[in-house]
């Protein structure tokens, strides 16, 4: 049983800027990383693997760049990289990624777990991972913090709520989205990053995936971004002091001047 | 940055890993460490996990085969946050040097691998309370008994000791021969009358466990002989030319760490209007202290180099003056770093005061700074006599 895990390059975001005139992020100069919430996805897929054997796959889809994101997954652990990359991927919206990522994952076939981070934080959308689950129709867990067990057939697993976390069995294939309460991603070994540097990444085009281009990238994309922006910050409130009768009296008048009482 | 001294992929790879662990891993615990003087092993499982603990173990044996060179990058890179916790690995590595040296097909197999991959850890035992400078001193015997040696006395000083799985121990197994009278065993913690005494309580390097060994009719098998008996003073002389540059490392590496502290402290600390670092007599402590940072780095890579380059030639010499110079400058530097943060460099609230505390002990371990002195001008004489017969 092999476990997959989807990741994605992003830019740093510490110093992430939107293009005024596009809304789009500006990505050139920009350094990219691994989508930090999928360092947790990686870490847990490979200590799946070593407690249930099988292989690591990492997958992600992107221009040819993003094959080191691959190498660091696997320098870290996975034992392969699959670059899903071609032109008529581009200018995907969730939807379509969500299309591309599930053929490849078809196209691999023999998986027991799919793990992605719990959203990406260039988009923040955490779409794709369910998206990915339902055009395979498998079951998926999201916010998953930790798995309590696992065998052939089903898997255990804490989903994290705002009050508490839901204890979920679910059977076998299933996707994860997974929280950073997860588990401490590791340092890359020496070893590994020396298996990252020789390892052959595989390129799969939209042919290769039996991918209906029709379905991905732009012309499979029904979103459409209008503008984006930077909300503007929130003002602090106004203040009454005094003692409690007249502070009373002010803000019932200030309420009812409002229209709201 | 730093000076260019063309490392190779490799190496760039190893001082990577090494830095991620030290400022990811080390730097938010090392108070705690130096305070609490626990042995760090959450760090050791770190070393290993990243594959550090065989940096210079040959391939063969589980290890990432890059010598010296690699040991002293990892060992420099990870002293810059902690130059305690940090000794864990280093004193491995001089506890296994006599098993690379000496050891023979079978010694390496059984030992090296579980070295390598950072399961267990090792220690190298000399130094006695009477027998420091001059290990011909030495009290510690072996003496043969059919197919076994009996060992008894007591080590001190010993770095890992009690915490190491894996020792290797001199001891006198011909007492009438000095210097050609000592022999060299790995010993196994756990082995009947193989005891540990009392824990050193140290001016620095306190996550470092520092014990006596104690020999009580201790009894091991003839198999735990490394090379032939009475070889012991060679292969401890052999192990010092190569791991001499790993103290240097430790040295070089406090003493750049302590300088990152003090540039940055000396950019923000404000005094009469201004940031410190706009005096000259600040800056041009920082343009010596920087300057002698990097004179030692030149020289050590220069000496441990050499180390790898080949086994004909002996390098006692410069592994000495690498190790001399080094530690001296990370005194120095030290101690001025503290300087620079005044008042607050001395209080346990910042890094420097920890910093030049573990400093001092490279100028004494492995060899005094006198010692080493000894080393290079006897060298210098045999060299001179050699080329003037």
């Amino acid at each position: 049983m092999n476990i997959i895990v989807c990741i994605k390059q992003v830019p740093n975001t510490t110093n992430v800027q939107i293009d005024a005139e596009t809304g789009r992020l500006k990505r050139e100069g920009v350094e990219s990383i691994v989508n930090p919430f999928d360092e947790y996805a990686v870490e847990e897929g490979v200590r799946l693997k070593e407690k249930l054997g099988g292989k690591v796959i990492a997958v992600t889809m992107g221009p040819p760049q993003a094959e080191a994101v691959l190498r660091e997954a696997i320098s870290k652990g996975a034992d392969e990289g699959v670059l899903v990359s071609d032109r008529a991927f581009g200018g995907a919206d969730t939807l379509a990624t969500s299309y591309a990522l599930s053929c490849a994952i078809k196209h691999l076939g023999d998986y027991g777990v799919i793990i992605c981070g719990k959203q990406a934080t260039d988009g923040d959308t955490a779409q794709v991972g369910p998206g990915i689950a339902e055009m395979l129709n498998i079951a998926h867990v999201a916010y998953v913090k930790k798995v309590e067990s696992i065998d052939e057939k089903s898997i255990k697993v804490e989903r994290m709520m705002e009050d508490g976390y839901d204890l979920i069995e679910s059977p076998l294939p299933v996707l994860l989205t997974v929280v950073k309460e997860i588990n401490t991603p590791r340092v890359a070994s020496l070893k590994g990053k020396l298996a990252a540097k020789k390892a052959v990444i595989k390129v799969l085009d939209a042919a290769a995936v039996g991918a209906d281009t029709k379905r991905t990238g732009l012309n499979g994309s029904p979103t459409q971004v209008m503008k984006i922006f930077t909300p503007p910050q929130r003002q602090g409130g106004q203040k009454f002091t005094g003692d409690a009768k007249s502070v009373a009296a002010e803000l019932v008048k200030k309420l009812a001047d409002a229209g709201v009482v | 940055m730093v000076m260019d001294y063309f490392l190779s992929e490799e190496e760039q790879m190893m001082v990577e890993t090494a830095r991620t662990i030290a400022n990811e891993k080390m730097k938010p615990v090392r108070e705690h460490y130096d305070e609490k003087e626990e042995f760090p092993w959450e760090i050791v499982k770190e070393f290993a996990a990243a594959d550090l603990c065989g940096v210079y173990i040959p391939e063969e044996y589980g290890g990432f085969g890059k010598g010296i060179m690699g040991l002293v990058l990892v060992v420099e890179e990870l002293c810059k946050v902690d130059g305690a916790v940090a000794l864990s690995l280093a004193a491995t590595a001089l506890g296994t040097l006599p098993i690379l040296i000496a050891g023979n097909e079978q010694q390496k197999q059984k030992y090296l691998p579980d070295i390598a991959s950072g399961k267990k850890l090792a220690a190298f035992g000399l130094t006695e309370a009477g027998a420091g400078s001059d290990a011909t001193g030495m009290s510690t015997t072996a003496v043969k008994d059919g197919d076994y040696y009996v060992l008894n006395g007591t080590k001190c000083f010993i770095t890992n000791g009690g915490d190491a799985e894996t020792y290797t121990i001199f001891a006198k197994t011909n007492p009438q021969r000095g210097a050609r009278g000592i022999s060299c065993f790995i010993l196994e913690k756990g082995t009947p009358g193989f005891e540990f005494g009392k824990k050193e309580k140290k001016l620095g390097i306190r996550a470092s466990s520092t014990r006596e060994l104690i020999f009580n009719n201790c009894k091991i098998h003839k198999d735990q002989l490394l090379g032939k008996e009475g070889h012991g003073l060679m292969i401890a002389q052999a192990t010092l030319d190569n791991s001499r540059p790993g103290v240097a490392a430790q040295a070089l590496g406090i003493a750049a760490g302590a300088l990152d502290e003090a540039v940055e402290y000396a950019r923000k600390r404000v005094q009469f209007g201004q940031p410190i670092a706009s005096f000259q007599g600040i800056q041009h402590m920082l343009a010596d202290m920087a300057t002698k940072v990097e004179a030692a780095r030149a020289l050590l890579y220069s000496a441990a180099r050499m180390v790898d380059k080949g086994t004909s030639k002996r390098t006692s010499k410069e592994s000495a003056m690498a190790k001399l110079f080094c530690s001296e400058v990370a005194m120095e530097v030290t101690t001025n770093a503290v300087q620079i943060f005044g008042g607050y460099g001395y209080s346990r609230e910042y890094p420097v005061e920890k910093m030049m505390r573990d400093a001092k002990i490279t100028t004494i371990y492995e060899g005094t700074s006198q010692i080493q002195k000894n080393e290079i001008a006897l060298n210098l004489i045999k060299e001179s006599a050699a080329k003037n017969k």
